[in-house]
């Protein structure tokens, strides 16, 4: 099997489940989890970006002889901040939703149908 | 039913689109490393030391980035606490957590803070750094405060360590500033590649960094908890 097909399958079909979960869910909770499995598929998609064959993981662990073909490092580094920023994001997501659901005592979408708070 | 139908069919295509786009355009691992990833690769150990590639350009080539990221982080931590300040739970019966619990936790966490300790010292070594092991970290007071009903941090020491950090890691910024030129340069000596006590700066900002992502995530489940 084509190896690509494999990784960037896999990451994208987290994609789709992210996108599928957060655009059909009913449940304030539910719908960030789905953005979370997204922004999970998307990190994974970044770092098979910067696959290269027969590479290694760029740490040199003998140092005096050093292997050429690792893989890119940069993605790696990119989706780093990323995840950072994707834990930061559900915090804040999860703090307006316990403050929704202690306003109106709901966290089903259907029933929120007032535009203030 | 038919909504959930036409729901999987938008998100199916809209995969298929991202598959056959990355599929053509970034065929899988046949892109040669140029660029500056060639550079950082074949320098980065006579530049900055650091054995870990993925660290050197975390903490210094991209090292504005990281305070930024680090800024977002501190951030979200303020908000939370913004937007849940003055929510109070009513006080519900709880049941006892287990003696077995209680106790395991009580011997297990000293030894989590140290594999902490140990993720953030050797992150110029191994995979990790210091927000793997900040994270590490919060998970122990986590662990703490599910199993341990009478455990509370200091709100006051979480918040003063985190302001502390925050402001070593500016002014590590601008010693560079001052002894070499640019923001968050490299001026401690580089040392022996491969040891823990090398890579100039790096060890300084991770452990900088993890007290920091540390303090703020326990911070953040302290919130969550109280809430």
């Amino acid at each position: 099997m084509d190896a690509g097909l494999i990784f960037y399958g896999s990451a994208i079909f987290l994609m789709v489940m992210g996108v599928f979960i957060a655009i059909t869910g009913r449940h304030l909770i539910k719908i960030l989890l789905g953005i979370d499995v997204f922004d999970t598929g998307l990190n994974l998609l970044i770092v098979s970006f910067g696959y290269i064959n027969g590479g290694t993981a760029p740490i040199f662990s003998k140092y005096p002889n050093i292997f050429k073909n690792v893989v890119d490092p940069v993605p790696q580094a990119l989706v780093l901040t990323a995840i950072v920023i994707g834990v930061a994001e559900m915090a804040m997501g999860l703090a307006i939703v316990m403050q929704i659901k202690e306003k109106f005592g709901t966290c089903n979408i259907a029933k929120l149908k007032e535009l203030k708070w | 039913m038919i909504r959930r139908l036409i729901a999987l069919l938008v998100s199916l295509y809209l995969g298929y689109i991202l598959y056959s786009f990355v599929y053509v355009h970034f065929p899988f691992g046949e892109r040669p490393l140029r660029g500056v990833a060639a550079h950082y690769v074949e320098n980065g150990i006579k530049e900055e030391g650091a054995t870990n590639i993925v660290t050197s350009i975390v903490t210094l080539y991209r090292g504005f980035d990281t305070l930024g990221e680090v800024t977002v982080l501190f951030l979200a931590a303020t908000g939370l606490g913004l937007i849940l300040a003055g929510m109070k739970r009513e006080e519900e019966e709880k049941p006892e957590p287990t003696l077995i619990m209680e106790t395991v936790t009580k011997y297990l966490f000293p030894l989590v803070l140290l594999f902490g300790s140990y993720i953030f010292i050797h992150g110029h070594l191994t995979p990790g750094g210091g927000f793997p092991a900040g994270v590490v970290i919060a998970t122990g007071y986590f662990m703490m405060f599910i199993a341990q009903r009478s455990f509370t941090p200091s709100e006051y020491l979480l918040s003063a360590t985190e302001s502390f950090a925050g402001t070593l890691y500016v002014i590590v910024g601008l010693l560079g500033l001052a002894l070499a030129f640019s923001f968050l340069d490299n001026v401690m000596p580089l040392g022996i590649p491969n040891r823990v006590f090398s890579a100039g700066i790096i060890p300084v900002i991770y452990i900088i960094i993890g007290f920091k992502v540390g303090s703020e995530m326990t911070g953040i489940l302290l919130h969550l908890k109280e809430a």
